[in-house]
Order: structure tokens, then sequence, then C-alpha cells
């Protein structure tokens, strides 16, 4: 009771704090030196408290207080700690709670960090900033309230869907909500400084650290989030094309290509409009991210039951920032590169600005195919979906130019280069198209397409490699990062290629047998845990070399609510993964049972881990 | 004559704008041949004809209608109104059971058969496909 007072209070208060710093900030505009300290202070009082309504929500949690409508939702007596801690942000008020923590968070620890900066910047980048945090506030109270009462008081929560009851997806959305709201400062201070006409070389250094933050989460995010679902969902995929992963990817996929920008700007006073556009794009689709999922309006696979009348307060309020920012672009920013065509085509611009536009198809791809089926819901309310074919035959043939601009651009000059010492280029293509030709020729896998795709993953591969130690880690962070990709699209190949499935309904007792496979279910035992009952299947799995592993899925009953959710076996080796999971079908004696061996699966993830570790490397390193 | 400079220009606007139209062509091409149309019982008993592409079909279970053996679920997929036989080798999701909703990926082989390659997993009880939903009316 007394959690819910406060924290309900506390949200009022850090509204009109944020109301309070509008005035505050028109008042005081040009009086610059005062202000730094008193807005600062303000702020932090603000951060403190969301962070108190935030710590109030999972006391409740904790404590299992039922007159909390939240929690009775999405909590229960007999769960785990741990869970009832992660229920806070696992559902819709709490994870905006979340949001608007993560927004004053990170406005406070801008106003801290940044030095150097005209004092009036700064103060715009927070009124932007406020507008957010003010809207995200209204939206909280007025139609998500964290904090709303039950009468009477129900003695036992509804308790948290099975499948968020893990500690994968307990971690993935603060993470993600990182890297989302990161954006949002990259936001604000890129209307800020449009409108004061100062980006330049120098706002660039100082706002690419942010950006890196952000990237550096969603990136991680991203990864959490498709382990979790490779094992819980219990498909053996890692990307499934589904519109709520297609709306993490948006996001980052703009967020990398404005980091490329940047790095073009922070060199060169050029690219401006593509920085400001996709800054502004990345916070829109982030946006855009939460409307999606949180409306209901997605039809996915995902989809958690939802509240559309929600969806609407979302769209209307990314429709102003939109805008707003539009009318900021155009009545403020004047184009000044007109410098801007006088680089060489042969430079790494160029290559910067090819792929800058590849990733850019690439998103409209992954947008076009995210939205098309609402769309043609509401127009002529026929139900459609886009699989994953769409998405493989418009991206895979233009991953093989990128990759080789990919390659090629780093070991260009900026402005002009010459081919004339570039020979290892051309031999390293060789290499790479033979060794790859190689390859699929021993595993009679010889397609066209593949070839040549792996042959340019490899040359990736190699060309990285290379700058790696002839450069002497003087790109090092671009080198990991490029580096990483290379390897994981070489792991999603191959992953694709070798991948082998079989799928059989099996009795406890009875024998699968084929010429590569050999499967005994051999037994069934029963488990009773905290929140779930568990009927364990065993196998073993041999192949005809005498290899034989022990694999024992699992069948989860949960006790609130009663779902059935499959836990997948996987035995993870440096080179393939085993991965076998149970169902049972309406309580006859057959399971379900689907085993599949996965080539390459653990470079997958270790691939990506290294692709945002270059983004830490860049973040950490200081500039020479 | 217009300079070399407004020349260049021009071949930039024109190769960007023809490069918009093929991509927007494939993008809209692939899409028509990609999508998957969502249709309840009622509405492939009306079929004129059987159409060969890749189709979802989305309804309820029908109770006692789920028969299993070693290589095969089949199952009956009903909207109240008419019903399908949905014959399917696959994995099967969690909350796939009797009297709850189902959509299902696959191919039509007449107006009462259905060969299913996909079923869908829904993650909560209280959930239903939207598709659903409106095919079954407010049941």
């Amino acid at each position: 009771m007394i959690y819910s007072l406060v924290g309900y209070y506390s949200l009022i208060i850090g509204l009109i704090i944020g109301l309070f710093l509008f005035y505050f900030s028109y008042k005081n505009f040009n009086n610059s030196n005062i202000l730094n300290t008193k807005i600062l202070s303000f702020s932090f009082l603000q951060l403190f408290f969301v962070v108190i309504s935030f710590l109030c929500l999972i006391f409740s949690f904790i404590v299992s207080d039922f007159s909390n409508e939240t929690v009775f939702n999405n909590s229960h007596t007999t769960k785990p700690l741990f869970y009832k801690i992660s229920g806070t942000w696992g559902n819709h008020e709490g994870s905006l709670l979340l949001w608007l923590l993560v927004l004053t968070l990170f406005i406070f620890l801008f106003l801290v960090r940044t030095k150097n900066q005209p004092v009036k910047y700064k103060i715009l980048t927070l009124v932007f900033q406020q507008i957010i945090i003010v809207g995200f506030f209204l939206f909280l109270i007025l139609t998500s309230n964290p904090f709303n009462y039950i009468f009477p008081i129900p003695t036992e929560g509804l308790g948290l869907n099975p499948i968020l009851q893990d500690p994968a997806l307990a971690i993935h959305p603060p993470i993600l909500y990182l890297g989302y709201v990161g954006s949002s400062i990259i936001f604000s201070s890129v209307l800020a400084a449009t409108s004061l006409k100062i980006i330049s070389t120098n706002w660039a250094i100082h706002i690419k650290k942010w950006i890196l933050i952000s990237w550096i989460f969603l990136t991680l995010g991203i990864l959490i989030g498709s382990i979790w679902a490779y094992y819980e969902l219990g498909w053996g995929g890692f990307w499934f094309w589904d519109p709520v992963e297609n709306v993490s990817l948006m996001p980052w996929l703009a967020l990398t290509t404005l980091l490329h920008c940047i790095l073009v700007l922070e060199k060169k006073s050029i690219l401006t409009s593509w920085v400001i556009i996709l800054s502004i794009a990345t916070f829109t689709l982030s946006m855009c991210g939460t409307f999606l999922v949180r409306s209901g309006i997605l039809n996915s696979v995902h989809t958690f039951a939802n509240d559309p009348e929600r969806g609407l307060f979302i769209l209307v309020f990314l429709f102003i920032l939109i805008f707003l920012s539009i009318l900021i672009f155009f009545f403020f920013h004047k184009d000044n590169d007109k410098k801007s065509f006088s680089f060489f085509w042969l430079s790494k611009e160029t290559s910067i600005l090819i792929n800058n536009w590849f990733m850019m198809y690439f998103l409209s791809v992954v947008l076009i195919g995210t939205v098309y089926p609402i769309f043609l819901d509401v127009i002529t309310s026929q139900k459609i979906s886009v699989g994953p074919p769409f998405y493989h035959k418009l991206i895979i043939p233009f991953l093989i130019p990128f990759l080789l601009v990919m390659a090629i651009g780093p070991n260009l000059k900026w402005i002009k280069s010459q081919l004339e010492d570039k020979i290892y280029l051309i031999s390293f293509l060789i290499i790479s198209i033979l060794l790859a030709f190689l390859v699929l020729k021993n595993f009679n896998q010889n397609i066209l397409i593949n070839t040549i795709l792996i042959s340019s993953a490899l040359y990736l591969f190699f060309i990285t490699l290379r700058d790696f130690f002839v450069n002497k880690y003087k790109n090092i962070s671009q080198n990991i990062a490029h580096f990483g990709f290379s390897l994981l699209i070489l792991s999603i190949l191959f992953n694709n290629l070798f991948a082998s499935e079989i799928i059989t309904n099996l009795k406890v007792g009875e024998i699968f047998e084929n010429s590569k496979t050999k499967i005994v279910f051999e037994s069934v035992d029963q488990k009773k845990e905290q929140n779930y009952n568990a009927i364990i299947a065993n196998f073993s799995i041999s192949n005809p070399n005498g290899e034989e592993d022990r694999l024992s899925p699992e069948l989860r009953i949960y006790n609130q609510p009663v779902i059935a959710t499959s836990e997948a076996d996987i035995k993870t080796t440096l080179m393939s993964d085993k991965f076998i999971v149970i169902n049972l079908v309406q309580n006859q004696d057959f399971f379900n049972v689907r085993y599949q061996v996965k080539p390459f699966m653990l470079w997958i993830w270790l691939s990506v881990i290294l692709i945002s570790f270059g983004g830490i490397i860049s973040f950490i390193k200081k500039r020479s | 004559m217009y300079g070399r400079k407004v020349k260049l220009r021009f071949l930039f606007v024109v190769l960007i704008l023809i490069t918009l139209i093929l991509t927007t062509f494939l993008i809209l091409k692939s899409l028509e041949e990609n999508v998957v149309y969502f249709q309840s019982p009622s509405e492939i008993k009306s079929l004129t004809e059987i159409d060969e592409s890749k189709i979802r079909v989305g309804g309820m279970v029908k109770k006692n209608s789920i028969s299993i053996s070693s290589n095969e679920v089949s199952f009956i997929i009903t909207d109240f109104k008419n019903e399908i036989n949905v014959t399917y080798s696959g994995a099967v999701p969690n909350l796939f059971t009797e009297g709850k909703g189902v959509v299902a990926e696959g191919f039509l082989k007449d107006r009462n058969f259905f060969s299913a390659t996909k079923i869908l997993a829904k993650h909560d009880e209280n959930y239903m496909p939207p598709e659903v939903k409106e095919a079954l009316g407010e049941k």
C-alpha cells in the first residue's frame, strides 16, 4: 500500500519537475553561469524521484503487494525472488517506468559528462529530452499507471508468463532499453545542435560516445533476446524475422549507419544531413518498436496480450516528435556541405556512403516486411504474414557487394585513394574464392550463390585480419567489429548449410534410427520445483562413429498461470550444438521429439559479442 | 549548351531515380510472391479453385480430433461453421491442445484436406491470434 502511494506521488513530482524545467530553461536561457548548477540539481531531483518510484514498484513485487494491480497481474507468492524482481519490467507498466528511468538517467549523465560544449546547447538538449520525458510521464500516469489499486485486495496474484521466467529474459529488457532509450539523448542532442547550428567536428567527437553506448547496449540486448529465443522457444533457430525481432533490428541498422556517418563527420565536416536524419530515425524507430510491441498491433508469435488504446497515445506522441524534428531540420539546417561532392570516387568516404545506402536498403526491406501486413489489414482487412523467404531473397544477394565494400573501404584513404599499392586486395579475393569453392566442393554443397557469399565473407575475414596485423592495432576497434561481422556471416551461412533436423513422435522405450543418427528414448522422470512440475525425458543419441550423447529435455508445467513450456536440452561444443526439445500432445503416449544438429551455433553468439566488443574498445580508447 | 557539372548532376539524379524505381519494384515483386494469406475453414469451403501457394489456416482444434502416430499428427481445425482436416509432421508447440486456438501454415490439398508445414506457437493461454478471433466471430 505505502509503496504504491509513494511511487505514484514520486511520479507526479517528477512530472512537475519536468514542467518546471521547461519554464526555468526558457526564463534563463541566456543567463548561463548559475543555470548550469541549478539545472543539474533539478534533473538530479527528477532522476531521484523516478528511481524512488521504480524502487517502490520493485518492493511491491518483492513483498507481493496484491493491492497493486500491476503486481496482481504479473506476480505470484510462489515465484522465486529473482523472478519477482524481474517481473517488475516484464509487463507493460513496469517496462514503461523503466523507459522513464533510463530517459532521466541519460539526460542527467549527459549534463554531468558534457564538457567543452556551449551552455545553450546543453540547455536545449535538456529541453528536448524533457519533451520526451514529460510525454512519457503523462503516458504512464494517464494510461498505464503502475500503481493502480484493486479493492478488495486479492490474496493471490495471477503469475508471470512462464516463458518470461528465465534468466536471459530477466536481463534482456533493461539492456535493450538502455540501447533504445539511449538513442533519445542522440535525438535531443542532434535537434539542439541543429537549432544552434553547431554540428561540426567538435560536436561529432562529443556525441560519438553516446552513440557508442546506445549501440553497444542495443547489440547486446538483441543478442540476449536471440539466445533466449533459441533455447526457450524450442524452434532451434536464432532469428525468425518475427515482427518483434524486426523492430529491434531496425533501430540497430539506423544506429550502425549513424555510427559510420559520425566517423566521417568527425574527420571532415560532411554528411551532416545524414547524421541529423539518422539520429531522428533511430529514436523514432525505437519509439515505433515500443509502440508496435506494446499496442498489440503486431501479429507476432511473440505477442503477449495487451491493450490497443495505449498504442494511440504513443502514436500521437510519436507524430508530434517526428513533426517537431522535421520542422527543426527544415528551418534550421542549412546544408553547407558544398564540399560534399569534392571527394574522389575511390575514397573512404565513398565506401562508407555506399554501405550507408545498402544499410538503408536493408532497413527499408525490414520496415516494409514488418509494416505492410498492418497496412493491408487496415485497408482491406486481409490477413497476411510475410515470411523469412521475403527477407532472405531481398537481403542475401545484396550482402555480397556490402561485404566487399566493407572489406575494401577501411583500407582506402580519406578524400582520394589510388589502387596501385593495393595488389593484396585482389590476391586476397582470389584466395577467398578458391577457399570457399574448395570447402563447398568438399561437402557436395556446390551452389553458386553460396560460393559467392562465403567468398565475400571470407574476403572480409582475411582483409580485416591482415589490417589488424599490418597496422598494429591502429584501427583495433574497427578491425574487431568488422572481423566479428565476417565471422557472424560465415557462422550463419555454415549453420544454415550444414544443419540437420529430425522430427518424430516417440513413446517411452522406442527407438528412432536413420543412416546417421540413432535416438533412444530411454525413460521419463518427474521433478517438483517451487514454481513448476517437470517431466524429464532421457534420450541417448548416437551416431555411426560410436559417439553417444545423453540429452534430457524437460516439459514444464508451471503452476501459476498453468502453462506448459518445453525446455530444450542443448549440448554445446565448439563446432556444433546438439539441440533436443520434446512436447506432449494431448496427454497421449507419444512425445513429439525434435532433434537438431546446429553447426557453429556458439560462433554466432561469439561473433556478436566480438562486434559489440569492437564498440566497447572504441568507447574506451583515448583519441590520439 | 549546359555545363559539364549540370550534366553530371542530371545523370546522378536519373541514376538515383532508376535505382529507387528498381528497388521498389523488386521489393513489391518479392512481397507479392512471399506473402502468406490467412483463411478460415469457411473461407476455404467457399473457394472456387484451390490455390497452390502457401496459406495459413486458423481456428479452434476440434475436441477429440487429435490423433498421433510415430511420424504424423492429424487434427481438425474448426470455426464452428466449417472444418478442415490437417495433417502435420513436425514439431508441435506447447499450447497446441484440443479446444484451443491454432494457426497452421502449409498447403491445401483440396477443400477438406490441408497439409501443414508449420504450426505456430503462442505463449499465453488467454492469447488468441487476432485472425482466429476474427474468424471465429465473437465466440
